[in-house]
This record gives structure tokens, sequence and C-alpha cells, in this order.
């Protein structure tokens, strides 16, 4: 087989879709998967920037969490039908990215690591001021998106396996970018800026529909983590928030979708583990980040090529 | 007029105190292959870089089959059909040789804002990647990533990338920089063989190389034009022989 990222992926949507018959169909099992799940969307969109394009962004969160607001605003408005909300999500997400953007990808580096923390913060100051919207307390959504009137995604494993059916497709679509000619202009400019101007690529323009195309992907987990919690607070928009997805893209490796998928599982399921484990668990979790930056150089993906 | 290509017209350059390009003004026709030399420092470079856009010349005017390109960017210049190598390799490393020609075939094929299909089993730029492959002698190397290349094969890769654009202009920044005698010579019957199609200006060291193919030889020192001519009369030049060419490197 020429394409292990391929079978890697498979083999964790397989066991994703298997997950609730072998013994992790309650509720609360059902809930955490659809997290990881709808982390592995927003990890494997920042992928996309990160790993693709060189754009290492801090402020990746703002994505969701515009995502997640516009759930919100819906809501307010009584308007849950989920093919309005998530085109409106998707759309408000890919709109902000396409304004910060802009602006963001003119800069390079440390500066627009930088720029993207500081639209990521203003995004976060703007929904703790929202008072309508519970401000820093955040919105509680008392039921979950409509499908055509039906309350169905209120069943766990529907709700399961609708992130399953999204989570594969944002992979592979993010794959197809990356093989595309589109994705071939953006990592030769990530390689190597000068030479794809010489031969007449101009960066700036791929690189901000790289952007939005992320964005876009984020706002998609924007509402859908909305949905999943059936409540919307500032914190999602935390530059933490950011700082965990840019660790998920890392800890899983930047060699393409599959990385980021397997970062953001390892990342969700390891937190849950040992916060079940002690209470003191974030003094186990930082070092253990540690420790994978230091000695599983290309991450997750990087150990199972060479096993 | 039409085969006059590419034309420098009282180009000026400074860097702070320095003037590193000093009233140059010089013309390349098709067909032909002009050299560029000079001793290090005497601004060849800078004027490479000024040709191909990454730098701004302070005055003066650079045409483009008539066109006046002074003003334009890198990547628009390159897709008008001016292409330049680098002095120092510069490629995709994590491409495999075929995609770094293709990604130059792909610039002038169509739009690159084409986000499914995948690029890599697109016939039409493979083909004329390898083309360009093959006319340097890399064809075999093709599935090589470029980063795993010997030196002299990453020069041959700077070539092919740059055929790989079919530009009618071609700017050769010291192309046989750092080669051994072998790759050298092989790189050289690769020019003499391109003189036909592309107009080259060229920058070199390596003086043999520079008699044995240029049509015509500007000299530059201090950033000036000191010398033009055939490499007959290069040789003979005594301005040229005090500034730059040593007394045995002549012969």
């Amino acid at each position: 087989m020429k394409r292990p990222d391929v079978l890697i992926a498979l083999a964790i949507f397989a066991a994703l879709a298997a997950a609730p018959f072998i013994g992790f169909g309650q509720g609360y099992s059902l809930t955490l998967l659809a997290r990881a799940m709808i982390f592995g969307m927003a990890a494997i969109s920042l992928s996309l920037l990160v790993g693709g394009g060189g754009l290492v962004s801090l402020g990746h969160a703002a994505m969701l969490g515009v995502g997640a607001y516009a759930v919100v605003v819906l809501d307010h408005a009584r308007i849950t039908e989920a093919w309005m909300v998530v085109p409106v999500g998707i759309g408000a997400a890919a709109l902000f990215a396409l304004v910060t953007g802009a602006i963001a990808i003119r800069t390079s580096g440390v500066h627009f690591i930088m720029i993207t923390l500081a639209f990521g913060q203003m995004a976060f100051f703007t929904t703790s001021s929202l008072a309508l919207y519970g401000g820093d307390d955040g919105y509680t959504l008392y039921n979950r998106l409509e499908v055509f009137g039906s309350r169905a995604l209120e069943r766990g494993i529907v709700f399961h396996f609708t992130c399953l059916g999204l989570l594969i497709a944002v992979w592979a679509l993010v794959r197809a970018l990356l093989h595309s000619r589109f994705g071939r202009v953006l990592q030769a400019a990530r390689d190597n800026e000068t030479r794809a101007r010489a031969v007449g690529f101009e960066p700036y323009p791929y690189r901000l529909a790289a952007y939005v195309i992320a964005g876009a992907i984020g706002g998609l987990s924007g509402v859908l983590l909305a949905n999943a919690a059936e409540f919307v607070a500032p914190a999602y928009l935390a530059w933490q928030r950011s700082g965990d997805l840019l660790f998920m893209v890392i800890l899983g490796g930047l060699s393409g979708p599959h990385g980021a998928l397997m970062g953001a599982l390892a990342f969700v399921l390891i937190e849950e583990w040992l916060a079940k484990l002690t209470e003191h668990w974030r003094l186990i979790f930082g070092p253990l980040l540690i420790f994978c930056v230091f000695f599983m150089r290309g991450g997750i993906a990087g150990l199972l090529r060479r096993g | 007029m039409a085969d006059l290509l590419l034309e420098l017209r009282n180009l000026r350059k400074r860097f702070g105190g320095l003037t590193v390009t000093d009233d140059v003004s010089l013309d390349l026709k098709r067909g032909e292959i002009h050299a560029l030399i000079g001793p290090n420092g005497a601004g060849k470079t800078t004027l490479i870089h000024q040709i191909s856009g990454t730098l701004a010349p302070d005055s003066g005017q650079i045409l483009f089959a008539g066109t006046d390109v002074t003003h334009l960017r890198m990547a628009k210049r390159a897709r008008m059909g001016l292409a330049r190598s680098f002095q120092i390799t510069s490629i995709i490393p994590s491409f495999t040789a075929r995609e770094n020609a293709a990604l130059a075939v792909q610039a002038r094929h169509g739009s690159s804002f084409r986000f499914f299909r995948p690029a890599n089993s697109e016939a039409a730029l493979n083909e004329e990647a390898m083309a360009a492959l093959t006319e340097v002698g890399l064809e075999r190397r093709a599935e090589t990533p470029a980063a795993a290349l010997s030196h002299g094969e990453k020069r041959q890769l700077e070539l092919a990338i740059a055929l790989a654009m079919q530009p009618r202009v071609l700017l050769l920044d010291e192309p046989l920089a750092g080669t051994g005698a072998e790759e050298a010579e092989r790189l050289m019957r690769i020019l003499g063989g391109l003189r036909a199609r592309y107009a080259i200006l060229l920058i070199e060291h390596d003086m043999p190389a520079v008699f044995a193919l240029a049509d015509r030889i500007s000299v530059l020192a201090q950033g000036r034009v000191i010398a033009h001519g055939t490499p007959e009369v290069i040789r003979a030049d005594p301005a040229v022989r005090d500034a730059y060419l040593g007394e045995d490197e002549v012969a």
C-alpha cells in the first residue's frame, strides 16, 4: 500500500464507528468521543495552515468561537434549524478569517503568530462583552439543532455518527487540498517562498484561501462544539484553546491531516483519562506534552512511519 | 527590434553610500548568450536581482520584449517569460525533482486555484516536467526528493525548473558554481544547446566556460560596465585585464 496515511485514517474512522457498540455507547462516552472528533476537525483545519502553509496561527480558537456564537445568536432569535445555522456558522467564520487573514497574511513568522493571537483575543473580549448572550457566564442552549424539524441530534448515537461523517468529510477535503495544484503551491511557498515567486506564484492569495478554508472548517467545528456541550462561553475563544489546537497538530505530526486527527484524539482522551486519575492532572499532562515534543519529532504520525 | 528581448537603460542602485549598479545599460537578443563577468562585489548578482524583480532599481528602466517591467513584481515577470536561476540553489527540498519542475509548468498552465484533482496525476504537467528534466539529464532522478540530490544534480534541477517555465529570457546566476569538472562540462553542453531557443544572460566565474559559450561579454566592475564586446575584444582589452582578468586566466 502506497498510502499509509489513508490506512491510518481509515483505521481510526473504523474504530470510531465501532466504539458505541463495544462499550462506549453510554451518554458520557459518546459526549467525550464527539468532543474528540470535533476537535479532530478543528485540528485538521489548523494543520492545513501549519503543516500545509507554514502558517502558525495562535488564533484558531476564534474560528470555532465565531461558529459557536453564530449558533447562540440564531438560537436567541429562535432559529435552530441545522440547514440555516450550519451555513451561517461556517460563513461567519469564513468571513472572519477573510477579514483578519487579509491583514495577518501580510506578515510572517513570529509576527503572524502575534497578529493571529491579537485577533483571537479581540474576538474573545468581544464575546465576553455580549451581555445579551450571557457575557462572561456564557449561554445555555436548551436543545440541539433540528434537522428538517427533527430532534434526532438529541440522541447521542445520531450525533456521534453525524460528527463522524463530518470528520471523514473534513479529513478527505483537507487531504485532497494538499494534493491538488492549490496545495502544491501552498507547500512550495512554505518551503521556499523565493522559489515560488521565481516560477510565477505570488503566495498571498493561496495563503489567504487556505486561511479562509481553515476558518470555515473551524466554524463548522464551533457549531458542533456548541451543540455537543449545549453551552457556549467566551472560554471557547481563549488563547489557551488556540494553544491546545496547535498542540494537537504538533503532537500528531505535520505530515498530513491524519496526524492532526491522531493528535486531537490523543489530546482529548489523555486529558480525560488523566483528569479521572488525579485532581492534579495538569502536573502530569504538561510534562507529558513537553516529553512528546522533545522525543517524538514528526509526532505520532512520525512514530507510526518509523515503526 | 523584435529580437531584442531584454534591455536595461541607465540602471542605478545604491545601498546607502555604496553604488552597486552605476548607470548600467545593456541588452540581450534572441538566440544569444550574453555573459556578465566581473570581480566579486562588482554587482552582478544585484543586477540579476533587479532584472528578475527581487530588488527595485533607484532609477533607470528595464524593458522585457519592449514592455517596461521596471515596477512589476517578480512573480509577474516570471509569468511573462523571464526566468532566473539562483547562485545558491533554490529548490523545494520536500518535493521530488519532477514536482519541482511540475510546479513551474503549473504556473503557466491554467489556474492553480484547483482544489480537488491530485496534481501528481495531471499528465500534462508531468510530461512537460519530465521533458525539462530530460533536457538537463535528470530524468532518472525524477522521483527522488530534491533534498536527496547531489550538489551537481541540484544545479541541474535549478536549470530544469527554469526551462520548465518555457521562458523567453533565462537569467543564469553562476549555473556552474560548485560543480565538479565533469558536471560543469555537462552543464556547459546543455547551456550551449539552449542558445538557439532562448536569450541567455549568464553570470559565471568559470572563464574558460564564459569564453567558450558567450556571444557577447560585458565586464562589470564597481557597478559599472567597463567593457563590452565579443570574447575576442574582451580578451584583448587592457582595461579588463587591469580590473579583473589575471594574465594567466586569459590564456
